[in-house]
């Protein structure tokens, strides 16, 4: 176990390095002088210099990339042209907004997912099976903004069952503020017994959380149907079955473990994406996580803050895969000893 | 599983996939639609001026009726006109993003997988720095970099998408250079060049085929939320993604302008995605969904 | 008595025969081989008698332990399977659900069954010891053990849920030649200790002729000769059985128990219910 593991974080820094580099590389790109945008227009020349001296832009690419290296280690990522604050502090703060967004959304999504998948496979090619492909089709064809003003719409402005937008009443700000530790709001809530909040909090999330949830609730129902179907035309099925266990115990009891490390695999797969796609429900829902400061960095080119929540989601990305080769190696034995 | 009888004339052969999976068959006839109206959208079209930049201030924000289906926008464009024309634009954007990245995937890959060592180690890290963005962010990046257009559009996707098309390849070839005939091949003195040409990339090429009709819903979704942030189609073209970003506003009172474009792309999406998931099902049983 | 009964069984896939057998009687202690080669529909007939077909039409009679096993509802065919008649398959380990300790399958196994607790641990520990299995295999993952073994682990599964009849598609084809003793000789044992009957696929005459005391030849679905293995094996009356038995350069000594009570091939138990267990008479060539 260790050799593998110790193999695939090798791989893992690799990449990391890579991402690093092709960041910079974009980064590089940009048409415009990031002294101007800083500086602002009517910025004189010895404005400019300043700035200019001030991001390292005049000295080799080679003295940029290693500064740049050595800086986002030491925890300085940068500094945001429009926010005018660190780009680590921001992203701090509104990480674990998109984080309690994902979350919730990946938790909705393994909770419908998983057992519509089984319900599935337990009916293949009967009708609950065409009716489960049909609807994780449509869920994962969904342009998600979409379908964010259509619920938003519908359910916010029109039937105004819940809030339109938003984290959380700010109002409760006032009577009953919020001490901060996380800085993921239902949980701080939660902590401290900030009931107002809390309830709050919980009831702006339903509607972003949901929408966040239907792309990878319907690729979760395709690949654990996908796998349990698999699974049960192997031979230990049939065996399983000459020992009189029941079809749904089939998949449940003894199917669905074999068959977790691809459905794992792609959760980790889809919380990146999940990220990114909440971007768009993040617009739409004014809920203040990354998609809104990406919004905002794009709109100003913003380029440290730009690089900075790149960065941080494609870390993100090769993190997961580096949690879910962990836990397959815990379900699954024989990767362990592979 | 369905097994599907793979022999018989081609006809056959197409009449007895459609048998076996009526949703894959559903997408393929409405896919069929799609590219027609594409096609023909210039003479399909009730008012083919509105595909552009034609205003009629007087006909705006028209409800759905006899003379405009799907109403009217905001200029007074009629929606169906336009929802007809993006059909273009979408399709250009599918099928350039997946023919750069395949050309270039599928190139890497096949490199990768004959070679294999060093070579194939190096070009399989690259593939995972790319894979570590989500299309989405690295386009959006890019699109921030490059100026807002369609070409942008179609160069950031293609940029995040080739490195799934070098995977899977590098492992069809990795898989078929280790076969007894390329061996021999090999042993006979055939150069290099051309058993890659004759023998590794024919057979690389159902899997990538399938996986090529699967992304192209991934990458008009993609498209199309690229458009909806402004990064991508500019006024006054007809765009489906752009479209919902300029009646957003207007969902609660004119819900035609919102409601048909988002449709649209759903439904194009979902049809490429049932068509590619039939084909994988019948063509290429043994791969599982990534 | 008799604890498996088939009558003009058959198994049709769109019209064409893929398997029949006309009669076949298994009675506590013994061993019926069916033998052909792949293809001749052997498997299949061994299937129907746990009701397991699928995608075809089964015709005719199968009785086990008193269930007519093609006209039982699911839950009576669930509460057969394992308890009284257990399934033995090919490749050992890949019968073996990959996630999963032995123990805990035999675990779920016994807890199916109506067994738990104590008394659960006791049947296992006895089973795995019938089997000549330590009883560490009980903590390994499929992938931990010998093929051998998984495939003793198999038989020690249908000893712990008590089944009286074993059924063993080419028990050790997937073995090594060392290992394939091992597996027949556990066979041997539990016939003559516990009374177990075993009706065994193979088209390995050699294990055949070590095991069985009938012997049912199939070719093409069809039965073409039946009757006491040591007399099949002196004497092959069908051109097609001829064949099989010249292929084969030596055959081990016949089956021949040591212990009288099991019943001998030769001379079956003299019960007037039962149907004279040489089988049908042999048959010259196909029906």
């Amino acid at each position: 176990m260790p050799r593998y593991l110790i193999r695939r974080l090798g791989q893992a820094v690799l990449v990391v390095a890579g991402v690093i580099a092709l960041t910079f590389v974009i980064m590089r790109l940009v048409p415009g002088d990031p002294a101007v945008a800083y500086a602002g227009p009517k910025a004189g020349p010895a404005e400019l210099a300043q700035a200019r001296a001030r991001f390292g832009l005049d000295d080799p690419v080679w003295t940029q990339l290693w500064n740049y290296v050595r800086d986002l280690f030491s925890g300085d990522w940068g500094t945001s042209l429009h926010t005018r604050q660190p780009v680590a502090h921001d992203l701090a703060t509104a990480f674990p907004a998109s984080l309690e967004l994902v979350g919730a959304a990946l938790i909705v999504a393994v909770l419908a997912g998983v057992p519509l998948g089984i319900l599935a496979a337990r009916y293949h090619t009967k009708f609950p099976d065409l009716s489960v492909r049909l609807s994780s089709m449509l869920a994962v064809s969904v342009p998600v903004f979409w379908l964010a003003l259509a619920v938003q719409t519908l359910f916010a402005s029109t039937l105004g069952w819940f809030p339109v937008a938003g984290e959380y009443d700010t109002r409760l700000d006032v009577t009953s503020p919020l001490h901060v530790y996380t800085n993921i709001t239902a949980v701080d809530a939660l902590l401290t017994g900030n009931w107002p909040i809390l309830t709050s909090t919980l009831a702006h999330l339903v509607l972003p959380a949901l929408v966040v949830a239907a792309y990878p609730a319907g690729l979760i129902a395709q690949m654990t149907r996908a796998a349990l179907i698999e699974e049960t035309g192997r031979d230990h099925t049939r065996m399983e079955r000459a020992l009189g266990f029941g079809e749904t115990a089939l998949l449940t009891r003894f199917a669905l473990r074999p068959a977790a490390a691809p459905v794992l695999s792609l959760i980790a797969l889809v919380f990146a994406y999940a990220i990114v796609n909440g971007f768009l429900v993040e617009a739409v829902f004014n809920w203040p996580g990354l998609g809104r400061y990406a919004a905002d960095s794009i709109r100003s080119l913003d380029t440290p803050a730009i690089a900075g929540v790149t960065l941080l989601v494609a870390l993100l990305y090769v993190v997961a895969n580096l949690v879910v080769d962990l836990l397959q190696s815990l379900i699954d034995p024989r990767v362990r000893t592979r | 599983m369905t097994t599907v009888e793979l022999r018989g004339t081609p006809l056959r052969r197409v009449g007895n996939l459609a048998r076996a999976d009526v949703l894959a068959t559903v997408g393929a006839v409405i896919l069929a639609v799609i590219v027609l109206a594409a096609l023909l959208a210039p003479w399909l079209a009730p008012y083919p001026a509105d595909g552009g930049s034609a205003t009629h201030p007087a006909e705006a924000l028209l409800p759905p009726g006899a003379d405009h289906w799907f109403g009217t926008d905001q200029v007074g464009r009629d929606v169906f006109t336009r929802i007809l024309f993006g059909a273009r634009t979408s399709l250009f954007i599918a099928v350039a993003v997946l023919g750069l990245a395949a050309v270039a995937g599928v190139t890497l890959g096949v490199v990768a997988g004959y070679a294999g060592g060093v070579v194939r180690d190096v070009i399989m890290r690259i593939t995972d720095v790319f894979l570590a963005f989500p299309a989405l962010l690295l386009s959006l990046a890019l699109a921030v970099v490059l100026q807002p257009s369609v070409t942008t559009v179609i160069v950031a996707i293609a940029v995040t998408w080739w490195p799934w098309y070098a995977r899977l390849t590098a492992s069809v070839a990795q898989s078929v250079a280790g076969r007894g005939f390329i061996d021999a091949a090999r042993c006979l003195g055939v150069p290099a060049p051309k058993i890659v040409f004759r023998h590794v990339l024919p057979n690389s090429l159902t899997p990538v085929l399938v996986q090529l009709s699967l992304d192209a819903g991934g990458v008009i979704l993609t498209a199309s939320a690229l458009s909806y942030l402004g990064l991508g189609a500019q006024e006054p073209a007809a765009e489906w993604g752009l479209m919902v970003e300029q009646g957003q506003t207007l969902f609660t009172t004119d819900w035609w302008v919102v409601t048909f474009p988002g449709l649209a792309i759903l439904v194009t999406a979902f049809a490429f995605n049932v068509l590619g998931e039939g084909l994988r099902a019948g063509l290429d049983p043994h791969r599982r969904a990534r | 008595m008799t604890l498996m009964r088939v009558r003009d069984l058959e198994v049709r896939i769109g019209g064409r025969t893929i398997s029949s057998v006309p009669s076949l009687d298994l009675g506590p202690g013994e061993c019926v081989a069916i033998v052909g080669e792949s293809g001749s529909g052997k498997t299949t007939a061994l299937l129907a008698t746990l009701g397991l077909v699928e995608g075809a039409r089964v015709s005719g009679a199968v009785t086990v332990c008193d269930t007519d096993v093609l006209t039982a509802g699911p839950r009576r065919l669930r509460a057969i399977r394992g308890a009284r008649i257990a399934l033995v398959m090919q490749s050992p380990q890949a019968a073996l659900n990959p996630a999963m300790r032995l123990g805990t399958l035999m675990r779920r196994a016994l807890a199916r069954h109506g067994v738990k607790g104590p008394a659960a641990k006791a049947r296992a520990a006895d089973a795995v010891a019938a089997v000549l299995l330590d009883e560490g295999v009980l903590r390994r993952y499929p992938h931990q053990v010998s093929g051998g073994q998984a495939q003793r682990f198999a038989i020690a599964l249908a000893i712990a849920l008590g089944a009286e009849v074993v059924v063993a598609d080419e028990p050790t084809s997937a073995l090594d030649v060392t290992v394939q003793a091992e597996v027949v000789a556990v066979l041997r044992r539990l016939r003559e200790e516990r009374g177990l009957a075993v009706l065994i696929v193979s088209h390995d005459l050699a294990l055949v002729s070590s095991i069985a005391d009938r012997v049912i030849v199939m070719k093409d679905g069809r039965v073409v000769e039946s009757g006491p293995a040591a007399a099949i094996f002196a004497a092959p009356a069908d051109p097609y059985t001829r064949e099989l038995v010249a292929a084969v350069p030596e055959l081990p000594p016949p089956y021949d128990p040591a212990s009288p009570p099991a019943s001998p091939p030769a001379s079956p138990p003299a019960s007037p219910s039962a149907s004279p267990p040489a089988s049908p008479p042999r048959t010259g060539g196909a029906p």
